[in-house]
């Protein structure tokens, strides 16, 4: 089973290299793009057949290493 | 004092750290390589800069799951004074030893460059040897030092005074002009709560003798070695 793990940094909190892209974008005039969040896309290999037992695993993962719950939010999804 | 310095894989102020404490100082110093589990002997642990594992994933983020970090908790948790420099902190941030997190610099920039720093608690094991409200001028170096917390968490470090350097300008103004990283309330180092572990952006073992052209650096250093009646 594939995990397909996305993290980005909470609403609320800067991101500052999304600001940044959102500025090359308006200069490059799509001047109707907004609010860029930057963020990791992450593929891990869960040998797991129970998408019960893998997702919780997956669960966990995120939340001791692969996010930073303090300024992170991540979803994922198993295939 | 016993001064316990940790190697991770791409630390890389380790020796500064290291020479600053034996040379400068004239304390003795043990390298701690990262496999290491036990701190046994040590008075004071620093966890100093470099990129440790790369920066891979976040700052910090692999470190903490060192073997050794297991000892430097259990030996914080004890009351042992630690210092974490720059990635340290990241460490230490990361570890949960001290609360927050590091983001990218407001500019995105790595940046390099002596900025000053006033001491907001001096009656800190780190911070002893210090005037209240002195002006320090220490170099940082550092792409993510953009230090963030909640505003509950912001609100109670102010109110036990876990707040110990804020950016400032020369004159030791607490302006936005004067975070060279966007760090949320100019916030340049902190303590946790029982005051014995410190983290800290800016490299004070970068500027802790004459020849170096500025000293203000050994300051944090002698504050610990005070606070640990230590003759120098």
């Amino acid at each position: 089973m594939k995990a397909k793990i996305h993290v980005t940094l909470k609403q609320g909190i800067l991101d500052p290299q999304g600001k940044a892209i959102e500025h090359a974008l308006d200069s490059l005039g799509f001047t109707n793009a907004a609010n860029v969040r930057v963020g990791k896309y992450m593929e891990v290999d869960v040998q797991e057949t129970d998408k019960a037992k893998a997702d919780a695993q997956v669960k966990q993962m995120c939340e001791k290493l692969l996010a930073n719950t303090i300024i992170e939010e991540y979803r994922y999804e198993l295939v | 004092m016993n001064v316990g310095v940790i190697v991770f894989p791409g630390s890389n102020c380790d020796h500064d750290c290291q020479h600053v404490f034996q040379d400068v100082l004239g304390q003795s110093v043990r390298m701690i390589w990262h496999k290491e589990t036990s701190l046994a002997g040590i008075d004071a642990v620093i966890l100093p800069g470099g990129f440790s594992y790369g920066d891979y994933l976040r700052t910090g983020a692999i470190a903490r799951f060192s073997p050794v970090m297991s000892a430097v908790k259990a030996f914080a948790k004890d009351g042992g004074a630690v210092i974490g420099i720059c990635n340290g902190f990241q460490i230490l941030l990361e570890a949960g030893l001290l609360p927050g997190a590091m983001l990218r610099n407001r500019s995105l920039h790595f940046i390099c460059k002596d900025v000053h720093v006033r001491v907001e608690n001096a009656a800190t094991a780190f911070t002893g040897a210090c005037q209240p409200g002195q002006v320090l001028k220490i170099p940082v170096a550092h792409a993510d030092g953009n230090y963030y917390t909640d505003p509950v968490t912001l609100a109670a470090m102010q109110a036990n005074a876990q707040i110990v350097l804020r950016y400032c300008t020369a004159e030791g103004a607490v302006t936005p002009d004067a975070n060279p990283n966007g760090s949320l309330d100019n916030i340049a180092g902190i303590i946790n709560p029982e005051g014995n572990v410190l983290g800290l952006m800016p490299h004070p073992e970068r500027c802790a003798e004459e020849i170096l052209g500025n000293r203000d650096g050994k300051l944090i250093f002698q504050s610990l070695l005070k606070a640990m009646k230590v003759n120098v």
